[in-house]
């Protein structure tokens, strides 16, 4: 069922038709570097400002040029290429509007610390400024979600720019990187330098190796608490530190949660794994939390969602933060012990030295008697479908080897909860900027990445009709994506929002007009199926599971369904709602 | 605890670099009191002054945070360190000619200068901290003040640092 993909192309005997310095268009020089730089797969969309460089992709198959239907499409497609691969994501869009399309996609990916390259072309140097047709000054936008962004000036700056960006991007904190040519640019010739050696940026460097003493200093605390607890994020999944965690944990025996972005980071089914943590975590993560004396955070932020008010947050614990980022350490928890570095490097250095946590015995069974006690847990029905059961049954039948993507709000949170992750890169989903729209494209760019792999999308009735129009690229692609709608007829997220919080005032939540999805997904010619019970939500999965190309798959489930465990906002984090009890 | 801090940032010499440090201090909250850039001693390189009010640790989040931009070299915290501070304003005072006798007075004490003589006001320029350009406006407001500009403070650490 792979998708359509091309071989990598990366022979020598091509990579020597790339090197070959050349006098070349700006544009040639644009294809050529992202060839250098080992790019297989690129999301697009033309425009005027980047004829050009379009020009020069016609014929070009050295790699495949993915055509959107929406700018959104093409940069959360990138975005999920990205996450599911490692690898640097990239996009392409025109000025102006097409531009401004991708500033969404931009943040989301920045707010995740995904590297993206973003390309955007712009209008004639010289009409730069004038509110020329078309015109934005999109690195001026997007100055504040990028890490780092060009406005190329002189052709001849293009090689070193491209080969910087990549390098910007998936180093350090990864992010995305925004590249902005100019027309006039990517038509004007110039000798081609290829740049393929390292890169030497005097304002950048990121810090890789710890400090040894604070490296002692955890090991020590490890030895002396009572109640330790790991906080891992994802930054464990993008350094590639999974399997140094795990050895960490084997050694340690220290219980570890794992944040949204953490998921995959660490094997869920792992005893001393013990879910997510935060305002709709587990509620052992979040009391353990609370009653650590040592919590080690590793490559994860604190963020909102995981620490609920702040005041009051781990008030027992000893802070210890691994971090690539140091501009973290200390940002929104007084940190203990700071480690600067890769959250890859640090713990293969402190498994060299790391003992057992030995007085952490009690502590141990504490936390497996809270496992035992309030696992997650929902109401299961047998006439309506319940959503948490879809996401057991999507699990159950792929033994939580496919990638998931998702989109935004309650389905979100139950795939979170409900899918048992067990390698890492298997989990897409738009975590600090919390973006809908960003499910269904997002699986499109995970495929790409992994054409053997199966991809399964959770998306809400909602979010689903963000970007649905890029279900033409699946068709025609064959990107073999099993698409499943969560159909509870509502903004589900808001309406328990509403519910909960605002009184059962549903204030325009209604999604009343949208589409019957399995038309929608006919008339892109994607195959469609809906279930409504058990029996028809079995059969219509496997029939998904066994059908070569893309699939959209709705199960209309039950409309008042709310995602608990729930901390609302401006409580600490054992201060959970339970639902049912 | 909130105090004034002054901040030197070396950065590259590049377009758009002043946008990102000062939208960098907007869109995290901090507060810049002043800025100045200008050339520094090494070809391609720009050395920005800031001056801004918060707490510890709002200045360490500062500094990281310029770090991460990648046209950032280098950041020092000037005011934990014994610095030179000055900055320069002018000031068109209203000065009928009874009344500039007096006025070069002030101009005198404050060893500032009066740069330019209209018919009826002077321009006075003066150069020192931030304390002695508030001092002198203080004495010259009674006169009337017609426009004043300030150049907000550069600084440097003193001696051979
Ligand atoms: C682009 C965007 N707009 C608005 C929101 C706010 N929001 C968060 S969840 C949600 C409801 C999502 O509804 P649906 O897609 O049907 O998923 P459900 O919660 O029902 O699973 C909304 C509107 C958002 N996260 N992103």
């Amino acid at each position: 069922m792979s998708a359509q993909i091309p071989e990598v192309r990366s022979t020598d005997e091509l990579r020597e038709k790339w090197m070959k310095p050349e006098v070349i268009t700006g544009s040639e020089i644009l294809l050529r570097s992202l060839l250098l730089e080992g790019v297989d797969c690129v999301f697009g969309y033309p425009g005027g400002a980047v004829l050009y460089i379009y020009d020069a992709m016609y014929g070009f198959e050295d790699f495949k040029h993915v055509l959107t239907r929406h700018e959104q499409g093409a940069i959360h497609a990138a975005d999920g290429y990205a996450r599911a691969s490692g690898k640097v994501g990239v996009c392409i869009a025109t000025s102006g509007p097409g531009a401004t399309n991708l500033v969404t996609g931009i943040a989301t990916a920045f707010m995740d610390s995904v590297p993206l390259v973003v390309i955007t072309g712009n209008v004639v140097s010289s009409l730069i400024g004038t509110d020329a047709f078309q015109e934005a000054d999109i690195t001026g936008i997007t100055m504040p979600i990028t890490k780092h962004s060009y406005l190329v000036r002189d052709v001849e700056d293009l090689p070193r720019i491209i080969h910087e960006a990549f390098h910007i991007a998936n180093t350090g904190r990864k992010g995305p990187v925004l590249i902005d040519i100019p027309k006039d640019i990517s038509a004007a010739q110039t000798l081609f330098v290829p740049q393929t050696g390292p890169v030497t940026m005097r304002g950048y460097n990121p810090k890789v190796l710890p400090n040894k003493i604070q490296l002692d200093k955890l090991t020590q605390a490890i030895a002396e608490a009572e109640r330790p607890f790991i906080l891992a994020g994802g930054g464990v999944v993008y350094s590639g530190g999974h399997e140094a965690l795990y050895e960490f944990v084997r050694k340690t025996e220290i219980p570890i949660t794992t944040t949204l972005l953490g998921l995959g980071g660490f094997p869920s089914g792992h005893e001393l794994w013990t879910g997510m943590p935060g305002m709709h975590g587990t509620y052992t993560s979040n009391l353990a939390i609370q009653q650590s004396d040592l919590l080690i955070c590793i490559g994860a932020r604190f963020d909102d969602r995981v620490t609920g008010k702040l005041d009051g947050f781990a008030p027992h614990a000893k802070i210890v933060h691994i971090d690539i980022d140091p501009a973290e350490i200390g940002k929104n928890v007084p940190t203990d012990i700071p480690i600067v570095g890769d959250v890859k490097a640090v713990l293969e250095l402190l498994n060299q030295d790391v003992k057992r946590a030995n007085r952490a015995d009690a502590w141990r069974a504490q936390i497996q008697q809270w496992k035992n006690e309030k696992p997650y847990s929902y109401k299961d029905s047998d006439t309506v479908l319940k959503p948490q059961w879809v996401v057991e049954l999507l699990d159950e039948t792929t033994k939580g080897g496919a990638i998931v993507t998702t989109d935004v709000g309650q389905h979100q949170m139950w795939a979170a909860q409900y899918y048992k992750f067990n390698q890492p890169r298997s989990w897409v989903t738009s975590g600090g900027l919390g973006t809908m729209g960003f499910g269904f494209p997002s699986a499109i760019g995970a495929q790409m990445a992994n054409p053997d792999r199966l991809v399964i999308s959770i998306n809400g009735d909602g979010g689903m009709q963000m970007c649905s129009q890029e279900l033409a690229i699946c068709a025609i692609n064959n990107i073999p994506v099993k698409i499943v709608i969560i159909n509870n007829q509502v903004l589900g997220m808001v309406r328990q929002w509403q519910e909960l919080i605002y009184d059962n005032r549903y204030s325009h939540i209604d999604l009343a007009g949208s589409p019957d999805f399995v038309k929608l997904a006919e008339a892109y010619g994607v195959k469609g199926l809906r279930a409504t019970n058990k029996e028809e939500a079995r059969r219509a999965w496997q029939e998904a599971l066994d059908t070569p190309g893309p699939v959209v798959v709705e199960f209309v489930v039950n409309k008042e369904e709310n995602v608990y465990p729930m901390v609302t906002q401006g409580s600490t984090i054992d201060q959970m709602l339970m639902g049912d009890e | 605890m909130t105090i004034k801090n002054t901040i030197a940032v070396l950065v590259n010499d590049h377009p758009g670099v002043l946008q990102r440090v000062s939208g960098l201090f907007g869109r995290r909250g901090f507060n810049i009191e002043s800025i100045t850039v200008g050339q520094s001693e090494e070809a391609g390189l720009s050395r920005m002054v800031i001056v801004t009010i918060g707490d510890e640790n709002n200045l360490e989040q500062i500094e990281k945070q310029l770090y991460k931009l990648v046209d950032v070299i280098k950041v020092i915290d000037l005011s934990s360190k014994p610095m030179v501070a000055r900055e320069l304003a002018m000031i068109k005072v209203k000065a009928e000619p009874p009344q500039r006798p007096e006025i070069m007075g002030v101009v005198e004490t404050f060893r500032a200068a009066v740069v330019d003589v209209g018919t009826t006001s002077l321009i006075v320029q003066v150069i020192g901290d931030t304390e002695k350009i508030d001092a002198m406006i203080e004495l010259l407001k009674p006169y009337g003040i017609r426009e004043l500009t300030r150049t907000g403070v550069t600084a440097m650490i003193r001696g051979n640092a």
